[in-house]
């Protein structure tokens, strides 16, 4: 909390206009604190802030925290990953031995799954955009929020500390018995999933009441925001799978423990059973990484289309529809591991009938920018980007979902770059897109547009010329997890490896453009896209502490940017801005529409010294 | 080799190979037809809509219904036709003809061990008669392992305490690789072996040979053992340490804890048969048991562990070139029996 | 009841806000949160919450329940060879005392309903002694089974003499190799079963060992009260599977008996210092939630572990 006591003299601010009702003065936003008097010196003057951060409640600061611990996550299995397509530069030993690579490429699997895909786009732009999105102060439990922080951040530690006492070789599927008997990390990353998981859950649960039982009055279910339905249908599959997984890691941890044989054939265990328990959570747990990335997809192609998203209801519905049929189709991940052939026939079915909900939303995407008024910020063509490669991805899966085809794929590359595009060529591409969305939102300041497309240029061509190569290596046969590999994929594998190259410069501007941003970017006005949903309607940016000085009332849908125009008919110089550089002074301003009231922008300045600019009436 | 494999897919060597890749093709098709068309309207609206200056409005558009049923509908027959076609290749695929000849394999880490029906074994080389369907018969004694030869599009795990089966028909003679595709530790991407399709007289000529080395002195069979065993992934035999002990300086060396507190021929057979019965210093339990050698081999690897120690003379060969011909067996097929062969070591 | 507003509030001033506007927050209850509109929305909100984190405690135990079926039906006659060893009358007891927990625990939240604090505050305590004595009994139950050598998995002490000849898991299966008792398995690697007499095997399980010394405390232990470790009876190799389940069925519903019991301590604690009131009394609600849902899954464990 941001409580401030009275003794600690408040730094002056630029003084109120007396035009503010009692009540509503403009307070500090969410980022900064009331610095202390000049005279204290030293650490005590770096403290308060500290320990203002440590113990916040402020769904906001939760969020941006998140947002530093995934960023950090994705950085070290990021690098875990180029050295794997290092070491794969050439067949043998380059620079690792069979051991080391082994444990490479776990970590990079582990880190990037349980602690930075799961908890990414709910953890940090979820937190800080949901309650906001959906006129509300704060999620229906902050302690509990925060908690879920910790007990990531509790998680990782765990998993860390298992990487240096030797790291883990078993692959991040954990798969017994092998996981059973080597003598490797894998009772503490056990124990680390276990314990991330309930970030996940408490996350999840959060979100699920705050949207059940706290939308600001007139935000019907009609009305909300992709996004929320989005996180909404993760937050269902956090809950029902997370649990599973729990369950499964304290089996496995006793089986290494005590030798109790649930997963161990001598003593008349299963070890395909542990592989069905994992799925059953981890084939949820991919939908858990897409779906949020679905939310902001549709947030980006409906705020730069000017158009109401194609389908609102079937996209809304259908991310629902994904997780509800999520949890029928883990055994598709067994086709060939000794399941009997009725229920993989069974699995390919259902995993068919998911891929058609998928496809509906693309064409919906796409079809938003029919007659719309598209422009091509960075979001928007990372927004491009997922759409182009999540179709590929998308394609693939109907490829490794079929029976006769997967049992030639399975295990191969193939599936490894089926599921790089949804992943990152999915999540990630989603997550960059809505990082560059929200930024202005989130910390004041606008990226730089030039690098900005430029690094999504590179990201593209990077990743398709390190994955795509991947489908040919896998359709050929390279088994994936191979320290070394036969003659015949050498080049395939040079040209993968060139690529990653590629694709971690692009991901280094990004990284840059974030960090120059903070420092040189130019300070965003509280609507830079000129979107419709609260967060860009009703709140400044940064916003403040308690979001909205009061609870707005909803009136239109969360796509209807027509209301952003002067009511006379779309003239005058509407929701336009070129917003490239963040050009504050040409940035679009809502025209007050007599039925929202004014937007709050107009009648608040920031603490930045920030004036909002002033609409260009008629 | 003039076997050819396509952009897309190694050589079609089984005759099942073209059903699953007539369906990959199928697939390959239609994803590249949807992938074009969702990139060209992509592409399209996004210039064609795209917002000239500050004025520019969107046009509102009416949600068509037909539009949406129509990609509900029409993804939904693709996707039916695809599972269809899927389901009658792996129904097919999966079950073996009744007149499968049929090939014990047991995976362990890291080698693939052939087991024939009149009792031949052999390690990393699977002779199989061309033309006929041969069903192998899988099994794991360690961790899961998984058969996969690319070229017949076949693939399955092999599980410690189960039976599982793939089954392939071989169209022309050659040689074909073998891999490992499910994670099992160190030498997974080094757990090769060799399908060796051959007519059926060079087939039986090499049953009734007992893999073809009946006949060698007993230090030269335990060398061909070294490679055909696979010892050589983790047993060195120029002194530099692997994953096991060097062969190199092992004989007589000393070792306390076994019976004579040195590595004589007992404490050999014994480790090869039961490796976790002494465990070197500095080196974990890591080797699986090799209980189905037969004792002209065990010896046949003593001899050589002791030639390459230089303590193996013609003498020793000459007195111990007593093999004899194993005849040919008639070839049924024996019944999965409970023996403690497959034991999982653990 | 709650305070209940008649109209909803939407210019709502930040009440509570860094530097105290509090202007028109006087209005509201002390337990209200400042992002709360109303007490009926508070109080919703934390029991959906509650029920969400319920239906992860039935999931994470639902696997459990998945993995006893699966091996009940893999070994039917296993499992009812093994249940026997499990004593009815002490499950019996268990179940009389967690549902009279429970019938408390409810009657607790009634009492607070109607403000009758005092009530209330002797119904957590009686819950809590209820709680522990089924702890108690659990804890007579396990010790009994440590000192016949009923433990889980590889553990399981046999007698001595047992022979070993492992079935077959069904069709198409192959014996393991799990120690016999002289030790002769060329093929287990592991060839350590519990009271064989055969060499320790090097396993890589990491506490293998320590399974050895709990052997020898069991026999000293055992003497005592005139049980050997290995003299109950069971021959069944696989028995060790059916009491890995139990113990781990079991013992993560103590677990979560105890968490109970602790949240009912805390609750007791407040309700003695009138922290809850008929205005407020959501978190006796919830924990009463979570204590229905601890016994409702005793109520399923006790039928599949001690009856069938």
């Amino acid at each position: 909390m941001s409580t401030t006591t009275a003794a600690a003299p408040v730094r002056t601010q630029s003084a109120p206009a007396p035009k503010h009702p009692p009540g509503h003065e403009p307070v500090h936003n969410y980022l900064l604190e009331p610095g202390p008097s000049p005279d204290v010196r030293g650490l005590a003057r770096v403290w308060p802030t500290v320990k203002a951060w440590v113990t916040t409640v402020d769904h906001k600061r939760i969020g941006v925290m998140y947002l530093f611990a995934v960023s950090f996550f994705f950085a070290v299995a990021g690098i875990a990953a180029l050295l794997v397509r290092a070491e794969l530069m050439n067949p043998g030993s380059d620079f690792l031995t069979a051991d080391e690579y082994n444990r490479m490429f776990t970590l990079h699997g582990v880190m990037m799954v349980f602690l930075f895909i799961v908890p990414s786009i709910p953890g940090s732009l979820g937190n800080f955009v949901l309650p906001i999105m959906l006129g509300v102060k704060d999620v229906a439990f902050p302690k509990l929020n925060l908690a879920s922080f910790y007990v990531f951040i509790a998680g990782a530690s765990i998993a860390v500390y298992a990487i240096l006492s030797g790291g883990i070789d078993t692959g991040w599927t954990f798969y017994t018995p092998y996981s059973d008997e080597t003598n490797t990390a894998v009772l503490p990353m056990t124990m680390a999933v276990f314990v991330a998981g309930f970030a996940s859950i408490l996350t999840g649960i959060n979100f699920i009441v705050t949207i059940h039982k706290m939308r600001a009055p007139g935000l019907t279910w009609n009305r909300l925001p992709l996004f929320i339905w989005a996180l909404y249908a993760v937050s269902i599959v956090q809950v029902l799978a997370t649990p599973v997984v729990g369950i499964t890691m304290i089996l496995l941890a006793m089986e290494r423990l005590l030798n109790i044989g649930i997963f161990d054939p001598a003593l008349g265990g299963d070890p395909v059973l542990f592989q069905h328990f994992f799925w059953f959570y981890s084939h949820p747990a991919v939908y858990i990484m897409i779906l949020p990335a679905f939310g902001v997809i549709s947030e980006l192609m409906g705020t730069f289309s000017r158009q109401k998203v194609f389908g609102y209801r079937a996209i809304a519905l259908s991310s629902v529809a994904i997780a509800m049929l999520g949890f029928l189709v883990w055994g598709h991940h067994m086709f060939v591991s000794g399941q009997s052939p009725l229920s993989s026939i069974v699995f390919s079915l259902i995993t068919f009938l998911i891929g058609v909900p998928s496809g509906i939303k693309v064409l919906n995407w796409v079809w938003t920018m029919y007659r719309g008024s598209v422009w091509l910020t960075t979001p928007m063509l990372y927004a491009l980007s997922f759409l182009f490669l999540f179709t590929i991805g998308g394609l693939t899966g109907i490829m490794v979902g079929t029976l006769a085809v997967d049992v030639h794929l399975h295990d191969t590359y193939f599936v490894v770059a089926h599921f790089h595009y949804v992943m990152m060529g999915g999540t990630v591409m989603a997550m960059i897109g809505g990082l560059f969305y929200w930024w202005p939102k989130m910390f004041g300041r606008m990226m730089s547009e030039t690098w900005g497309r430029i690094s999504a240029g590179v990201v593209f061509f990077g990743f398709n010329m390190t994955f795509f190569t991947q489908f040919i290596l896998g359709s050929q046969g390279m088994p994936r997890r191979y320290f070394t590999y036969l003659p015949e994929y050498h080049d395939l594998h040079q040209v993968s490896t060139i690529g990653s190259w590629f694709l971690g410069l692009g991901l280094l501007l990004v990284l840059g453009n974030m960090i120059w941003s903070l420092f040189k970017g130019k300070p965003a006005p509280g609507n830079p896209w000129g979107a419709a949903t609260l967060e860009w309607t009703h709140a400044t940016s940064p916003p403040d502490h308690h979001n909205f000085h009061r609870t707005p009332l909803v009136t239109h849908g969360p796509y209807d940017y027509g209301v952003l125009f002067s009511g006379d008919g779309y003239s005058g110089d509407g929701a336009g801005g070129d917003g490239s550089g963040g050009d504050g002074s040409r940035g679009p301003a809502p025209i007050p529409n007599p039925e929202l009231g004014a937007p709050q922008e107009m009648e608040k300045s920031i603490d930045l010294g920030l004036a909002q600019p002033k609409p260009s009436r008629d | 080799m003039e076997r050819e494999g396509t952009f897309w897919l190694p050589p079609q060597s089984s005759t099942t190979a073209h059903e699953v890749d007539a369906l990959f093709y199928f697939i390959l098709v239609m994803s590249v037809i949807i992938q074009v068309g969702v990139t060209y309207y992509l592409v399209k609206f996004a210039w064609k809509y795209r917002r000239r200056s500050h004025a520019d409005r969107p046009v509102d558009v009416h949600p068509s219904k037909w539009l949406e049923i129509s990609w509900v509908v029409v993804p939904t027959l693709l996707v039916f036709v695809v599972f269809f076609w899927g389901f009658k290749a792996f129904v097919s695929a999966g079950i073996a003809p009744d007149n499968a000849y049929q090939i014990h394999v047991v995976g362990k880490k890291w080698l693939w061990e052939f087991e024939y029906p009149d009792g031949t074994t052999s390690v990393g080389d699977l002779y199989v008669p061309v033309g006929e369907p041969i069903e192998l018969i899988m099994t794991s004694t360690d961790v899961l392992h998984s058969f996969y030869v690319p070229e017949f599009r076949v693939k399955h795990d092999a599980i410690p305490n189960r039976y599982t089966t793939i089954w392939f028909e071989v169209k022309e003679e050659g040689e074909y690789q073998v891999l490992c595709t499910e994670y099992c530790g160190t030498a997974h991407s080094e757990m090769y072996a060799k399908v060796h399709a051959v007519d059926r007289g060079t087939f039986n000529d090499w049953l009734r040979t007992g893999g073809g080395n009946d006949n060698l002195p007993l230090n030269q069979l335990g060398e061909l053992l070294y490679t055909k065993q696979a010892c050589n992934n983790c047993h060195s035999v120029d002194g530099s340490s692997g994953i096991g002990p060097s062969w190199q300086g092992l004989w007589q060396a000393a070792r306390p804890g076994s019976d004579e507190g040195v590595a004589d021929a007992n404490y050999i057979r014994t480790s090869i048969v039961n490796p976790n019965a002494y465990i070197v210093e500095g080196y974990q339990g890591a080797m699986p048991a090799y209980p189905n050698l037969t004792d002209r081999e065990l010896n046949g690897l003593v001899a050589y562990i002791r030639d390459i120690n230089g303590a193996w003379t013609a003498a020793d060969s000459a007195a111990a070139n007593d093999s004899t011909v194993v005849p040919a067996d008639t070839l049924d097929v024996p019944t999965p029996d409970g023996d403690a062969e497959l034991a999982p070591a653990d | 009841m709650a305070v209940r507003p008649t109209t909803i509030t939407v210019d709502d001033p930040h009440a509570g806000h860094a530097g105290g506007h509090h202007g028109d927050g006087a209005g509201r209850p002390p337990h209200l949160k400042h992002y709360f509109v109303s007490s009926e929305q508070q109080f919703d909100a934390a029991k959906l919450g509650m029920w969400l984190f319920l239906v992860t405690e039935i999931l994470l135990f639902g696997g459990m329940f998945v993995a006893y079926g699966i091996y009940r039906s893999m070994y039917p006659e296993l499992f009812s060879e093994a249940s026997t060893q499990l004593d009815t009358v002490m499950g019996a007891l268990n179940t009389i005392v967690l549902l009279g927990s429970s019938l408390t625990v409810a009657w607790s939240i009634r009492a607070i309903q109607m403000n009758n604090k005092k009530l209330c505050f002797w119904l957590l305590v009686t819950t809590i002694v209820l709680a522990g004595m089924f702890m108690v009994v659990k804890y007579f139950e396990y010790t009994h089974k440590f000192e016949l050598g009923i433990l889980p998995g590889q553990n399981m002490v046999y007698a001595e003499g047992t022979t070993f000849t492992l079935p077959g898991l069904g069709d198409g299966n192959i014996a393991s190799g799990v120690g016999n008792a002289d030790g002769a398995d060329p093929g287990g690697a592991e060839a350590n079963n519990a009271g064989a007499h055969a060499a320790e095997g090097t396993s890589l399980h990491d506490l293998a060992e320590a399974g050895v010394s709990t052997r020898a405390d069991l026999h000293a232990e055992g003497a005592e009260h005139g049980y050997v470790p290995g003299e109950h009876g069971l021959t069944n190799q696989r028995a060790g599977l059916f009491f890995s389940i139990y113990y781990v069925m079991t013992g993560i519903h103590g677990l979560h008996v105890l968490i109970g019991m602790v949240a009912i301590g805390i609750l007791a604690v407040k309700t003695w210092r009138g922290k809850y009131s008929d205005a407020w009394y959501t978190p006796v609600e919830n924990v009463g939630l979570y204590w229905h849902v601890v016994d409702v899954i005793w109520i399923f464990l006790f039928p599949l572990m001690y009856l069938i």
